[in-house]
């Protein structure tokens, strides 16, 4: 800790690296919720294929993942459960609300969903759409990797 | 020979594609072209003097299923649009929006249509409302004189 304000060069070099260490392998966690997974496994495939930025590997567990893409509607049962992965997942991560619903509740404006995930978890991207276009939720991640480029090591 | 033929036609199978055209589209750099009936980001659009077509009516917030358009109707003095009312305020809430296209179906002078843009991802609340300024097409041609001559005055 020491190094950092008296040799600033090695902690910037070293903060790059970490940057796009980070950005080019953003894991996410398997969690689909409506239709929008739909879309999400579709961009997973090979006409998609989001393997080209280092994110195809969906975890099975949250201990192993950087990102949560909350894809589709969230009920008022599943909150619960959702922020429990998310408490589950190492630090560094990432929320990407995917869909109008996840984002705002879309038109299911009712008792029964939560509206708006950022409600429960923290969001990074809002991704709109109904459901999005695999393009979208690639621009979405794209929006992501340079959020994370910015971030700085603290 | 019961045993290896699964394995030649599995390689077969491998081999083939090996040679075949990979159907990957590189997204940000290489873009598909959309389909004809997309529907992505609304448009306002204007008619052939440059003039907004919305008339204010607000069939196309009726019509919302998911109530994310909301409107404002003013006079107006000739300069922004040809008849006597015009939207003052136009937001589409980017997020409650279904992109079903009721709205363009609703609009009786062919205002709003549905465009082709789906790269819309944002990073905060702040940014969820689309306005006029969002909305609205550039204008190709300038108004006529003498309705920039009254914007101006």
């Amino acid at each position: 800790m020491g190094l950092e304000s008296e040799i600033p060069v090695l902690t910037t070099t070293v903060e790059k690296m970490v940057q796009w260490a980070r950005r080019s392998s953003i894991w996410p966690v398997t969690f689909g919720l409506a239709c929008c997974a739909i879309e999400m496994m579709a961009m997973s495939c090979s006409r998609y294929d989001i393997a080209r930025f280092g994110a195809e590997v969906f975890r099975g567990s949250p201990r192993q993942s950087d990102l949560m893409i909350v894809a589709g509607r969230l009920s008022r049962k599943m909150a619960p459960a959702l922020r429990r992965i998310y408490d589950q997942m190492p630090e560094p991560k990432w929320v990407i609300s995917m869909g109008a619903c996840a984002s705002i509740g879309g038109v299911f404006d009712n008792y029964a969903l939560v509206q708006g995930v950022d409600q429960v978890v923290p969001v990074d991207v809002f991704v709109p759409g109904c459901p999005p276009r695999p393009e979208s939720l690639i621009y979405g991640i794209v929006q992501l990797q340079r959020k994370i480029a910015q971030q700085k090591l603290a | 020979m019961a045993v290896i033929r699964p394995f030649i036609i599995g390689f077969a199978t491998t081999l083939k594609h090996l040679f075949r055209k990979p159907i990957t589209i590189n997204y940000p750099d290489q873009k598909f072209p959309m389909f004809p009936k997309f529907r992505g980001k609304q448009v306002l659009m204007r008619d052939e003097n440059g003039l907004e077509k919305c008339v204010a009516c607000g069939l196309c917030s009726v019509a919302c299923p998911a109530d994310a358009i909301y409107l404002e109707a003013a006079e107006n003095d000739g300069t922004v649009q040809a008849g006597p009312r015009y939207a003052s305020v136009y937001q589409i809430h980017k997020m409650r929006c279904i992109f079903c296209g009721y709205c363009e179906e609703a609009c009786p002078v062919g205002a709003i249509f549905m465009g082709k843009d789906y790269e819309l991802a944002v990073y905060s609340k702040d940014d969820f409302v689309w306005d006029k300024t969002d909305l609205l097409v550039p204008a190709t041609i300038s108004p006529p004189p003498a309705i920039r001559a009254g914007r101006a005055g």
